[in-house]
């Protein structure tokens, strides 16, 4: 752990109403590293997100990012600092080429953008960006597709490409792998792996078994609360986070993905990275 | 990541965004059609009426009004209930500034299109901050605010409006070049403001500016994400309609020669509101067509020569009419090509 955190949100709380959906919650994020948070439903993984990418104003705490204090900065200014985001639903444009979409992501930090007597498709640094996104997130054999006509999978990737289209430092990623099957898993995980190379990124996820192939560190919350942050190695053999898996029933896939989790030092291998996805 | 440094495949990328059915919004025959519109219009005085060149000046009018609120409606989802107030105050402020003597006409479109800027600008930087019906209902309450400070106050003219005394004219050192109480002189200046406009219009949807009003439309949040901030964005999008608006409410005012509050109403900001869901949301074209639609089903059903003594109950044919209209054609009079051409080929 060389690098200094990127990221770092301090005694994270967020209130709705009587209820702390997000209590004291700490966490870091580091250039290198995909730092997982799971969790049960309603556990206060989401509003921790919308809270770090500053869609929802914290109760109390404060976020720190690059070394800026950015508690009080709205989503937009976090955007253009380095903070980008992708969505559990995902928010592509359908209408839109899957080029257009990452151009218009792309446009949000290059330069001029209220020029209005420019064609927006001759802007030649964000479509530089847009393609450079497409290919690190191996769409680019898509480009002139329409976004809504794409798989699900592919479609997921976009939403990655879209945030690195705005050539981020930190990702967070709300369960990229929502409703993906398993090939279009494995490529998502292996491109999330080459990622890490030079972002710092926070990973949201139900799928046990991919968050334990590709997490460097664990975040375990339950009930807006942290109860173990550790490599996944420590977090596989803690008691309190099998307590809270196996011994609750309203969560089978949890418990079912806590039960299923490989022996120690057997992680799985990945697919190569950035292969090229099924053109369905 | 790599950015800058990536070379790209120039005009090939470009050329890919261009010729997709994205939010470029291409309508097919891409320039030509609009030009072809504006030339037919160009010689349609040597073969019409007097009169019936007027009801076309009625019509560019209402096309440009239609067309400013096709920027908001169509092309940034903000749903305004309360844009007869731009119309209504570029209106009042040639009829205001000419006061009984007179001013040059550069002065008053510049009063007319200023002032309704300058509104937009407080109603934008207000209703922007809600959502929804809630936009709906602000922009409707300012709306109306504007219509009772004409309607009940002396400089306003109350109920009955005011008269525009002398019509104004474009001279440059005591030569006349354009006097607009001539018909065919304000005919051309109507037609090529709504060219203007027009062109103006599908620039700015065509460039940055416009692509990011159309993701706003899609997903603000996804914009926001991506690090746009969008409220200046809507906020110019609102200034610019409102601006376009006035242009059209002062060359309304030179038409009739007079303004009344009813300018400001709500029922004018529904009847926009109706034209550019009538020709279709999401089109230029459209808005100008659903402008020319409606103005000639108003004219239509008030006629008693065709309707008889159906016409004095005009606006019930013209509600039942409308609601016919968008019945059958979901996606507004543009959508009618579509469809024919999808029942030849399927």
């Amino acid at each position: 752990m060389a690098e200094p955190a990127l990221l770092r949100a301090s005694g994270l709380v967020r209130r709705f109403g009587g209820l702390a959906a997000v209590d004291a919650v700490s966490i870091d994020l580091r250039v290198g590293e995909i730092h997982a948070v799971i969790g049960t439903n309603g556990a206060g993984k989401s509003t921790l997100v919308n809270m770090l990418s500053g869609e929802l104003p914290p109760s109390s705490g404060s976020v720190s990012f690059a070394g800026h204090d950015v508690t009080r900065w709205p989503q937009p200014r976090r955007a253009r600092a380095g903070l980008g985001r992708s969505y559990q639903r995902t928010t592509i444009f359908n209408e839109f080429s899957v080029l257009e979409n990452c151009r218009l992501a792309a446009q949000a930090r290059a330069p001029g953008p209220w020029a209005f007597w420019q064609r927006a498709g001759r802007d030649a640094p964000s479509l530089a960006a847009a393609k450079g996104a497409l290919d690190a997130a191996g769409i680019a054999a898509f480009a002139a597709r329409t976004a809504g006509t794409l798989s699900h999978g592919a479609k997921r990737q976009l939403e990655i490409a879209m945030c690195l289209a705005t050539a981020p430092r930190a990702l967070l990623l709300d369960e990229p792998l929502a409703g993906m099957g398993g090939e279009e898993s494995g490529r998502m995980l292996a491109l999330l792996t080459t990622l890490k190379a030079g972002h710092a990124i926070l990973l949201v996820e139900h799928d046990m078994d991919a968050v334990f192939r590709v997490a460097d560190r664990i975040t375990v919350m339950v009930n807006g609360r942290v109860i173990a942050s550790d490599v996944p190695e420590k977090i596989r053999v803690d008691p309190a986070v099998r307590e809270a898996y196996l011994g609750n029933d309203d969560s089978p896939t949890l418990a079912a993905g806590a039960a299923a989790l490989p022996p120690e030092g057997a992680r799985p291998a990945l697919g190569r990275p950035g292969g090229q996805p099924d053109a369905t | 990541m790599a950015t800058e440094a990536t070379p790209i495949e120039g005009d090939g990328i470009a050329a890919e965004v261009g010729t997709l059915p994205d939010i470029a919004r291409r309508e097919p025959g891409g320039w030509w059609v609009p030009a072809a519109v504006v030339l037919l219009l160009a010689v349609l005085p040597a073969l019409i009426s007097p009169y019936a060149q007027d009801l076309v000046a009625r019509i560019a009018i209402y096309a440009i009004f239609a067309l400013s609120l096709e920027l908001l409606v169509g092309a940034t989802g903000l749903v305004s209930l309360g844009h007869a107030a731009f119309l209504g105050i570029g209106a009042y402020a040639v009829v205001l500034g000419s006061g009984d003597a007179g001013a040059p006409l550069l002065l008053l479109l510049a009063l007319a299109v200023g002032g309704a800027a300058g509104y937009a600008l407080f109603v934008g930087a207000l209703s922007l901050r809600t959502r929804g019906v809630y936009f709906i209902m602000v922009t409707l309450a300012f709306a109306q605010m504007a219509y009772f400070v004409v309607h009940d106050t002396q400089a306003g003219g109350g109920s009955d409006g005011i008269f525009l005394y002398v019509k104004p004219v474009l001279a440059i050192g005591g030569n006349t070049l354009l006097d607009l109480g001539e018909h065919l002189p304000f005919y051309y200046c109507v037609i090529a403001a709504l060219a203007a406009t027009y062109g103006l219009l599908a620039m700015l949807l065509g460039s940055r500016f416009g692509h990011a009003l159309a993701g706003i439309r899609v997903s603000e949040q996804r914009m926001r994400a991506a690090g746009f901030p969008t409220y200046p964005y809507k906020l110019a999008a609102f200034v610019i309609a409102g601006a376009l608006a006035g242009l059209a409410g002062a060359l309304l005012a030179i038409q009739d020669g007079a303004v009344n509050p009813e300018l400001l109403g709500w029922h004018e900001s529904g009847a926009v509101l109706l034209m550019i869901i009538l020709g279709g949301l999401g089109s230029l074209r459209g808005a100008v067509i659903g402008a020319a639609a409606f103005t000639l089903l108003k004219e239509l059903v008030q006629s008693e020569a065709l309707l008889g003594p159906l016409a004095s109950h005009w606006q019930m044919t013209l509600g039942l009419a409308i609601i016919a209209f968008v019945a059958l054609l979901p996606k507004g009079l543009i959508g009618l090509g579509a469809l024919l051409r999808g029942k030849t080929h399927g």
